[in-house]
């Protein structure tokens, strides 16, 4: 059976194969010169109070050639490759022996067909997961000094940090977990939907829909929070407006002085606790914001805010990781069970 | 002799429509046993319980002494041609024996290529690039090299054109002279059934009709042909019916 599977698939597992030695070797072959100009730029030695902010523009001014497109080209093989592998690796696997009939041939062999389909999910699964690993793996070492240069300045035009939506899932072991849950996402698919091009849609939408599902609303939600308040200094204070009960809104950035944090809430309050909803100071009626400012400083006000520490960022990894696994290993068990009740077309 | 199917009140049905209605046969084995009757008579789904497709909606079956598709070893007891003889298109006729003896432990190497030497099979060549009567080949051959207790087919010739479809029940009837093996194969062209059949089971409206050795069968109606009897049957059980028309059900 194994040999059977290897047969079938080895066409598409070569494909991969070939595709992730080009960029694993393009990926070798421009690292040298991406690490040289990160330990030259001063970046690895900055001081985050006064001058990581120019180092960090200077040494990404500097990127030239194809490490600038390569990053950003890495980060979208890093979500193309797991919806890949869902659409094309699982749900044809079943859907297409469905459509040609060729199930009832594989089935009167004195091979279970519970067997048929252990060995077909494990073998196409194992080399998914084992694709998107070595992606992953390769480009996060490759990104390293980007992504640490980027998280070192992050008011930078490119916003990105470890634990933000876009990073977050395109480093580490979270593809792992995607992958594994695009295949047997697709495979379930192909089995219930029984055709092909219609499952490979399904797929597609349905693993977009939970990507998108989990970096927007569930993934906050895996770590508790470290909540603080802090006093509202005047200087993280950028902007000025109006409640819908005509009070004053103060707009701050969150005093967190740890880099890399992923603040998920943060809301100016006043001395009771209660959300700050004005009235105007008398210096915020006029044009001068430095004074506006200072005078709200006057007033006691701070910061309820609340953050995941970077220091959460594997824990976090391993928790979303998980949940996919999980879920791919149920969808499985909907497949055995859907192939083993299914009756004859 | 032993039973190879022994079927007790065996019902089918899907949803409310029935498929097969109570039926109790007893095949002995040893026989090429030929299943006539009308397009949706219950052919594919008496078959399809036979091999283990499909599970029954009541009543029992036994093949061979064992429940259909129970395991590996009930498996490999039963050989099963499909209606539209299914092969991988895109796998070659030498990849098919592999995956033959890949997946049977009672694989008959030798045989096997034996017979895609005879047939001008050419190993190289894909599934999908054959003609209909050398897929249906393809698919006995795989059939047959697994060595089964008992070859299940269902309507393999249909599709075939005069001159494949003759040379198909050819190769079948050299095969069955000389191996142990029980044979059921459905149709509905009696007279292609009567050059390989010596046992007949005349299935009309989900119904079994009649089963028999095909000589006994003659015997007891003296004057009639077998295409004859097979009629003959055909239409008593549809005036039984009140002259319903037989459903028309393409699987």
């Amino acid at each position: 059976m194994i040999w059977l599977t290897w047969r079938q698939s080895r066409a598409q597992i070569i494909t991969a194969a070939a595709a992730l030695a080009a960029l694993t070797g393009t990926l070798f072959c421009t690292h040298p010169a991406l690490v040289r100009l990160y330990n030259t730029s001063g970046v690895p030695t900055c001081n985050a109070n006064t001058n990581c902010a120019t180092r960090v523009t200077r040494f990404l001014d500097e990127l030239s050639g194809i490490t600038p497109l390569l990053y950003f080209i890495c980060i979208g093989f890093m979500f193309a490759v797991p919806a890949i592998i869902g659409v094309f690796w699982g749900a044809p696997l079943i859907a297409r022996e469905i459509e040609a009939h060729t199930w009832k041939l594989a089935w009167n062999q004195s091979v279970t067909r519970t067997r048929w389909l252990a060995i077909k999910l494990t073998v196409v699964g194992l080399a998914a997961v084992a694709t998107a690993g070595l992606l992953s793996l390769m480009v996060t070492w490759w990104s390293s000094p980007i992504d640490q240069a980027v998280s070192l300045h992050p008011r930078h035009g490119i916003s990105l940090f470890r634990l933000g939506a876009v990073l977050f899932g395109a480093r580490g072991i979270t593809p792992i977990g995607y992958a594994a849950f695009a295949f047997a996402l697709g495979v379930t698919a192909g089995v219930l939907i029984r055709r092909a091009v219609p499952a490979m849609a399904a797929t597609l939408a349905g693993f977009a829909a939970v990507q998108i599902t989990m970096a927007d609303v569930i993934r906050q939600h895996l770590v508790a929070p470290v909540h603080a308040i802090v006093a509202l200094s005047a200087a993280n204070i950028y902007g000025i407006g109006n409640t819908a009960s005509g009070g004053m809104l103060v707009q701050a950035r969150p005093a967190v002085s740890q880099t890399g944090a992923w603040i998920l809430s943060s809301q100016v309050i006043d001395k009771a606790g209660h959300p700050f909803q004005g009235p105007f100071t008398q210096a915020c009626l006029g044009r001068n914001f430095a004074k506006c400012t200072a005078s709200i400083g006057q007033l006691h006000l701070r910061q309820r805010i609340a953050y995941l520490p970077a220091s959460r960022y594997w824990t976090l990894q391993w928790r979303e990781t998980l949940i996919f696994g999980v879920l791919a290993l149920l969808l499985a068990g909907v497949c055995f069970w859907s192939i083993n009740r299914r009756r004859v077309n | 002799m032993t039973a190879v199917l022994q079927s007790q009140a065996l019902s089918k049905r899907y949803g409310h429509r029935p498929a097969l209605a109570d039926c109790t046969l007893s095949i002995p084995a040893g026989h090429v046993v030929g299943l006539v009757g009308p397009n949706g008579a219950g052919k594919t789904t008496l078959l399809n319980l036979a091999a283990g497709m499909l599970s029954p909606t009541s009543g029992t079956i036994e093949v061979l002494g064992g429940k259909p598709g129970s395991g590996p070893a009930q498996l490999a007891k039963v050989g099963y041609v499909a209606q539209d003889t299914p092969t991988y298109a895109g796998l070659t006729v030498a990849d098919h024996l592999s995956l033959g003896a890949h997946l049977n432990p009672g694989w008959d190497a030798p045989l096997a290529r034996e017979r895609v030497g005879r047939l001008r099979l050419d190993p190289r060549q894909k599934a999908g690039k054959m003609s209909g009567g050398q897929r249906a080949q393809l698919a006995l051959t795989l059939a047959l090299a697994k060595r089964p207790e008992l070859l299940i087919m269902d309507e393999p010739i249909a599709s075939l054109d005069p001159l494949a479809r003759s040379e198909f029940l050819q190769s079948l009837a050299e095969f069955t002279a000389g191996h142990q093996v029980s044979v059921v194969l459905s149709s509905h062209l009696v007279g292609d059934l009567q050059r390989v059949c010596d046992y007949l089971i005349i299935l009309v409206g989900s119904r079994v009709q009649v089963a028999g050795e095909i000589k006994e069968l003659l015997a007891s109606h003296r004057e009639l042909t077998l295409e004859d009897l097979v009629l003959a049957y055909m239409s008593r059980a549809a005036a039984a019916a009140g002259r319903e028309p037989v459903q028309e059900k393409r699987r």
